[in-house]
């Protein structure tokens, strides 16, 4: 059964013949995806979610499908602003302490039991059992003795400041005036989850044949590394304010192919903004579907504060000093993120961000000269260490070549992956490390919190009495104003008077979507955009 | 997971009785004795010896790749956000990840004998046997068409080439074959995603369902080992055609397409069938770059991020899975080639 090629390539090969049969070929193919109805909102999400369980998820494409299938007792509109959401109004006691929730009437889980008060109890007390292995369990810390349960110090979790007196009271007593609380209790850690599908299914309650919520949102399917499929719930108590019926969640990690779903009309709407790459913005800039906005996000390296040459405050100062932070976000990330020698973005109301390093070549020469290097003489090799990725390369790069124009000092580049990135912080195994910090809630807390000496997230081995005094007594002042003032003086112990951290740019968010087709998406402070609330023109 | 669907002693003994019940049909003459004698051939004994052989390599590469992962830097559960000391420690237990290489070793064997490639630490609720079962065919889908574009095209334009050498239409072929070895798949794809989707319109983008959004990953796959084998089938087929037997043929006065097809591309082929074994075993288990810009939700991308991701036990699974298949395969292609080529012996 020997074919000659004689045959396969005939002498005369005929191109409009060849052509007819590849356009039939084609017109097949395609005839056999158009069966799928699509559904009224194809999103892009970014990676692939490592877990839709409220208690153990901490990232944003976890978050946005979490907000979907569960609802906390207030959450944040469209517009960023917290509304009531399972709890329909709440008191909050004059001391700020004591929160009083009342949840709506007929409340339902998805498969249709009652949701009550001790639905949140049971769920808080969920992230609070070390057994969860929960990794954001410490937003929870502010209910008064909630940290002494977590870490085993008291197994009484009636000595936990959350009860439910009745079936629609939640009652929160807080270790402290928390201003920022009903923006928690709107975040995933507090979402409420069905303890009985949890403790019947185990780690698998998640799956879509499992999973019941109390959101506006079903999950439907849940097909690995491609989609989610959403269908609205019918049992959600304003169910009928949700006007898209059928979303779905796209898995993409690669920029260019979520640009391409999108303008092939596969997807209407991109979320994730590390999707759409720099060197695309300048195209798309000229479209109305690109939205840029500010949101709590910030840029910055990391200088370690536990060893030569980093251990001398005016080294660390004189290095901030040199950054010409205005150059990088104009070469580099081309999104007109704003530059910046603070820690806390501008976007909080009433609070002013402390004023840093800003760019002085003179000033930096002296600092360095000061601290024993004049000219940069024998300054030791240092090295700016720096997780894989185009942009932090290109930030890398061009820092280098700033100290060393400025500082007359060589650094050397030093790229690792993640994983081996994150153990190289955490045990100060770094000279100068990029870093970044997304908020949680619009409060300078969640920014200032990390660098408390010996906290989690410190990563510098810095420490200063001061800037915890501060802290703390932020934590206990009642007035707003006041302790705005308090958290400003903290923060600028931390980025000017003895810094461990030299701040480069506040991130901005990325949304691609056309404006003539979807409403009720808005630049948000938090990045957040509840899909309930998007809606087809 | 295998151990959830079924008891772990139940798959023991079903493959004991499985065993026992062959002997007895051995032993009590249920096999005539002309199937006995096929059955005693050399090659049985030769894939037996096989089989014991990869069964070697699997326990060398599978123990290799756990304690490699676990000596790399990094946790598998850290993130952005430092997670408390006690949180990382109840995670670490939780997996068997705890305690000396030895032991954590060990217990990852003893899951894996009784069939449980284990869970994924960066996927909580999905067994890694679960990840493969799902992402495997799909990169297998695109693989095969992949496999089958690359060795039609290479063997078809290689013999060509050889038979028209040294005229325009070799070279015009050659110089091809060598773009496409030389134009990464990261090239290759998004100009053909923006050309035959974006421009043309021809083709989807990216993404899963439906035969119309296999083409475009499969052509780009297949594209660079098409170009490989092209040559490969070239240069082999040069070579054969300047043997002895080919002359003889000729001076038998046959017509050039029966010297060609009927005795020279048995014999050039071989190059090819060899290689072809990795070439299958690369292209069935995906591509990281393919897959990603196509959206594919395939195996490909796991090999990469697993590793990344530290995900132990999902690392250990895709690993084990490559194996099997491209020792399988290796051993397909030596007994092919005794059937291609009487002058090979392989027992």
């Amino acid at each position: 059964m020997l074919v000659t090629v004689q045959n396969y390539f005939p002498k005369k090969t005929s191109a409009p013949a060849l052509l007819c049969v590849f356009a039939l070929a084609v017109s097949l193919f395609n005839s056999c995806g158009a069966g799928r109805d699509r559904a009224a909102l194809i999103f892009v999400n970014g990676p692939e979610p490592e877990s839709l369980d409220p208690a153990l998820i901490s990232g944003q494409v976890e978050g946005r499908l979490a907000y979907c299938l569960f609802e906390g007792l207030t959450r944040l509109a469209a517009d960023g602003a917290v509304v009531p959401a399972a709890a329909e109004r709440w008191d909050i006691s004059p001391d700020g302490r004591t929160y009083t929730f009342h949840l709506r009437e007929n409340l339902r889980w998805s498969d249709g039991a009652p949701l009550t008060a001790n639905d949140f109890v049971q769920s808080w007390r969920r992230v609070l059992e070390p057994a969860t292995g929960a990794v954001y369990a410490d937003v929870l810390f502010v209910i008064e003795n909630a940290r002494q349960y977590h870490d085993g110090e008291s197994r009484d979790f009636s000595q936990v400041g959350v009860s439910a007196p009745d079936d629609r009271t939640v009652s929160v007593r807080l270790a402290a005036p928390t201003p920022y609380f009903l923006y928690l209790t709107s975040f995933t850690t507090y979402l409420p989850v069905p303890l009985t599908v949890v403790e019947r299914h185990g780690a698998r309650w998640i799956r879509p044949e499992h999973i019941v919520g109390n959101g506006a949102y079903l999950l439907r399917a849940w097909k690995l590394n491609d989609r989610l499929e959403f269908a609205a719930n019918p049992r959600y108590w304003a169910a009928a304010r949700v006007n898209l019926k059928r979303v779905d969640a796209l898995t993409v990690t690669n920029g260019n192919t979520a640009v391409n779903l999108y303008f092939t009309g596969q997807a209407d709407l991109i979320l994730d903004r590390g999707l759409i790459l720099p060197q695309i913005l300048a195209g798309l800039r000229q479209r109305r579907d690109l939205h840029i906005f500010n949101f709590l996000g910030t840029y910055f390296y990391r200088f370690n504060t536990s060893r030569a040459p980093f251990d001398h405050p005016l080294v660390r100062r004189a290095f901030s000093a040199a950054i010409d932070r205005r150059a990088i976000v104009e070469k580099i990330t081309l999104g007109g993120e704003p530059p910046t020698t603070a820690l806390v973005p501008g976007l909080i109301n009433g609070y002013t961000p402390a004023d840093g390093m800003a760019f002085n070549p003179g000033q930096a020469r002296a600092w360095l000269a000061a601290a024993g290097y004049p000219d940069g003489k024998n300054f030791p090799r240092v090295a700016i260490m720096y997780n894989a990725s185009q942009q932090h390369a290109g930030i890398a790069v061009e820092i280098q070549a700033m100290w060393k124009r400025v500082l007359n000092v060589s650094v050397e580049l030093r790229q690792v992956e993640w994983t081996a990135y994150l153990q190289a912080l955490d045990r100060l195994d770094y000279d100068i490390a990029r870093s970044s910090w997304i908020g949680d809630y619009p409060d300078p807390a969640t920014f200032l919190g990390c660098f408390i000496t010996g906290a989690g997230n410190n990563r510098t081995g810095w420490g200063n009495a001061g800037y915890d005094r501060l802290l703390a007594a932020a934590d206990r002042e009642v007035d707003p104003a006041r302790r705005f003032l308090l958290l400003r003086d903290a923060e600028k112990i931390l980025v000017a008077d003895n810094p461990p951290i030299a701040p480069i740019f506040h991130y901005v968010g990325m949304l691609l979507y056309d404006p003539d087709k979807f409403g009720g998406i808005h630049g948000t402070p938090l990045d957040d955009h509840p899909i309930q609330d998007i809606y087809r023109k | 997971m295998f151990a959830q669907r079924r008891g772990d002693a139940e798959i023991f003994l079903d493959l004991g009785f499985g065993i026992f019940l062959g002997f007895e049909f051995w032993n009590l003459g249920f096999v005539s004795p002309a199937a006995r004698a096929r059955l005693r051939h050399p090659m049985w004994a030769f894939i037996f010896r096989r089989v014991l052989q990869m069964l070697a390599i699997l326990v060398v590469v599978v123990s290799g790749t756990f304690l490699l992962m676990r000596l790399a830097p990094g946790s598998p559960f850290a993130q952005e956000r430092k997670l408390d000391p006690a949180t990382e420690r109840l995670w670490n237990e939780r997996y068997h990840l705890d305690g000396s290489l030895t032991v954590q070793l060990g217990y990852y064997w003893k899951n894996l004998l009784r069939g449980d490639l284990g869970e994924s630490l960066k996927y909580k609720n999905r067994g890694v046997a679960e990840i493969i079962a799902y992402a495997l065919p799909k990169s297998a889908a695109i693989g095969l068409i992949a496999l089958a574009l690359a060795l039609t095209a290479g063997i078809v334009t290689g013999s060509l080439a050889a038979a028209r050498h040294n005229t325009a239409v070799d070279r015009a072929l050659m110089l091809t074959a060598l773009a496409g070895i030389c134009l990464p798949a990261f090239l290759i794809a998004p100009l053909a995603a923006l050309v035959f989707a974006i421009w043309l319109g021809w083709l989807p983008v990216a993404g899963w369902g439906g035969l119309s959004r296999l083409v475009l990953p499969a052509v780009c796959l297949a594209a660079p080992y098409a170009a490989y084998c092209s040559r490969l089938m070239r240069t082999s087929m040069l070579e054969v055609l300047g043997q002895d037997f080919i002359r003889t043929a000729r001076a038998k006065g046959l017509a050039e397409r029966t010297v060609l097809y009927r005795h020279a591309l048995k014999l050039a082929i071989l190059p090819l069938v060899s290689y072809a074994g990795p070439l299958a075993a690369n292209v069935l288990t995906g591509s990281m770059v393919v897959e990603t810009i196509f959206n594919i939700p395939g195996l490909g991308p796991f090999f990469v991020n697993s590793v990344l991701n530290r995900d132990v036990f999902l690392v250990g699974g895709t690993a084990l899975v490559y194996l099997v298949i491209l020792v399988t395969l290796n051993t397909a292609v030596d007994v092919g080639y005794t059937l291609l080529d009487k002058r090979i012996r392989l027992w």
